[in-house]
């Protein structure tokens, strides 16, 4: 699986970071960077879902890779 | 009861009012009954206003900036009269393309990380207030009075290096803007404006490293910033950080007072509290935005004018059955929880990582001191009307000894 981010349609609400600071960092403003490139590693998986499921922008989605 | 006195209501979905005691009281259920019966409301009230009630209503207003202006954010008799871009506080006033750039430069200030070093001052203000309670060994006390109406007050005094006993003065300043639906007439030494119009001449000529001299350096090309944008930005997160944060704050102890079981399971289980957090945040979002019609266009099928006044209750989107399961029920370890208490779009918000701590800490550590307490006259609970919900009073009974 793998973590889309769509930094488009980010409004820095951090609810990504909060819950998965291990996939999601924030820049200096407060908007998301995804840290993970390519494959989510196994034990990281449901954290990803969490974060996507809770981002009030839908700007994150788990896909398959 | 310093509200101004408003006519009855003949029916909530041709004559609702927000600004009336009845709608304080009953929100929630109003919003509940709405969304069945007229999804998209209106009044004649205002100047003709409306009042969406689902998720994807409220959503889709909040991010068509197109057709719906914020200059007017505050319902009121009248339109503001304060012209693009900036309107009377940028940038929650604002539109794009003005609103991007009023909002950047606050935004450093506000991230994660930044606010990560005011964790302290909200954790030494809770406890010192919290000492208080406890050294005047009442059983009752009113925690709206007493604790949750004091701790954004000094961090923002903080921030912005004003002095912390000037909260009081600030209090009865933005209570008079967003909790009185009509105006009185005020003297000009006595407003917020008149204030902040002096600390900002005397800033400029004593810069120092708080957020009022940074944005009285920041340049637009080439160009400082007007006073009246330093001003209007000011009152914007005094204004916006205070009543908000204390009426979360204040929610939140009043729903904690009324479920032992849930308080037990906050006590109990740490790894919960993030997510209660949230769920206290869309159970009992405390803010209402509006905005003003500025192109003909529909909402949910429903048509609008321009100028029209549209208010944006998220605190209802968060209560819709169609975004979220068991809407109605408060459930502290919700984990699917896309709610919008801190609005969608382009305004999201700029201080809901300062406010998210905030009620963090406030509620960590009255837990901590009071684990059990509870409602000592629930009747006497009053809801602020308007735009901003929250228990103006809480009188709450202590049980001392053991915990839950
Ligand atoms: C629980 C507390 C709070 C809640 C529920 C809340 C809610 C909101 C909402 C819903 C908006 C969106 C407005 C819109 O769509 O027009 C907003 C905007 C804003 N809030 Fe908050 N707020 C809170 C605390 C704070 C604090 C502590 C500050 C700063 C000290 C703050 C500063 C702002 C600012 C500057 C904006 C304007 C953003 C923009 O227009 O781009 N708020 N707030
Ligand atoms: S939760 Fe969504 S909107 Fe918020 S920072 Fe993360 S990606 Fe951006």
């Amino acid at each position: 699986m793998k973590v889309k981010y769509e930094r488009e349609a980010c409004q820095g609400h951090n609810r990504c970071y909060m819950l998965a600071p291990e996939v999601f960092d924030t820049d200096d403003e407060g908007y998301a960077i995804l840290r993970i490139d390519g494959a989510i590693p196994a034990e990281l998986e449901e954290k990803a879902q969490l974060a996507a499921d809770n981002c009030p922008e839908y700007a994150i989605e788990i896909v398959a890779d | 009861m310093t509200d101004v006195e408003r006519p009855p209501i003949r029916d909530w979905e041709t004559d609702f009012d927000h600004g009336h005691p009845d709608y304080a009281a009953a929100a929630p259920e109003i919003w509940d009954q709405l969304r069945e019966s007229c999804p998209v409301a209106h009044t004649d009230r205002y100047g003709g206003t409306w009042l969406p009630t689902r998720y994807d209503d409220v959503s889709a207003v909040a991010h068509d900036t197109d057709h719906f202006s914020s200059l007017g954010a505050v319902v009121s008799e009248w339109k503001p009269d304060i012209p693009p871009p900036m309107g009377y506080a940028p940038p929650i006033t604002s539109d794009p393309p003005f609103h991007a750039i009023a909002r950047r430069m606050l935004l450093q200030f506000f991230s994660p990380k930044a606010i990560n070093a005011w964790e302290k001052v909200a954790r030494e203000t809770s406890r010192e207030l919290l000492d208080e309670i406890e050294t005047s060994g009442a059983s009752e006390v009113d925690a709206a009075e007493q604790y949750t109406q004091h701790i954004p007050v000094r961090i923002i005094a903080d921030m912005l290096d004003l002095p912390r006993e000037d909260g009081d003065k600030f209090r009865v300043w933005i209570h008079r803007i967003l909790e009185q639906t009509s105006s009185q007439p005020v003297e000009w030494e006595d407003t917020l404006d008149y204030y902040l119009q002096h600390k900002i001449a005397e800033r400029r000529q004593n810069l120092g490293d708080d957020l009022i001299s940074y944005l009285c350096q920041v340049e637009i090309e080439g160009v400082p910033l007007l006073d009246e944008h330093v001003r209007g930005t000011i009152a914007l997160l005094i204004i916006a950080g205070i009543d908000t944060t204390w009426s979360a704050i204040g929610a939140s102890l009043w729903h904690l007072a009324q479920n032992p079981d849930d308080r037990r399971r906050w006590v109990d289980d740490p790894a919960v509290q993030p997510f209660a957090v949230e769920e206290f945040l869309r159970f009992y979002a405390p803010v209402t935005m509006a905005r003003l019609v500025s192109e003909d266009t529909e909402i949910g099928g429903c048509p609008v004018a321009e100028n029209d006044w549209v208010l944006l209750p998220f605190p209802a989107a968060n209560r819709d059955p169609e975004a979220f399961e068991q809407a109605d029920e408060f459930v502290i370890d919700r984990a699917r929880n896309r709610h919008s208490a801190f609005g969608l779009g382009i305004h999201r918000c700029v201080g809901s990582n300062l406010a998210r701590m905030e009620l963090t800490v406030a509620i960590e550590e009255w837990m901590a001191r009071f684990p059990d307490f509870e409602l000592s006259d629930p009747d006497s609970v009053r809801w602020s009307t308007g735009q901003v919900r929250g228990p103006r009073t809480l009188p709450v009974r202590i049980n001392k000894g053991e915990a839950g």
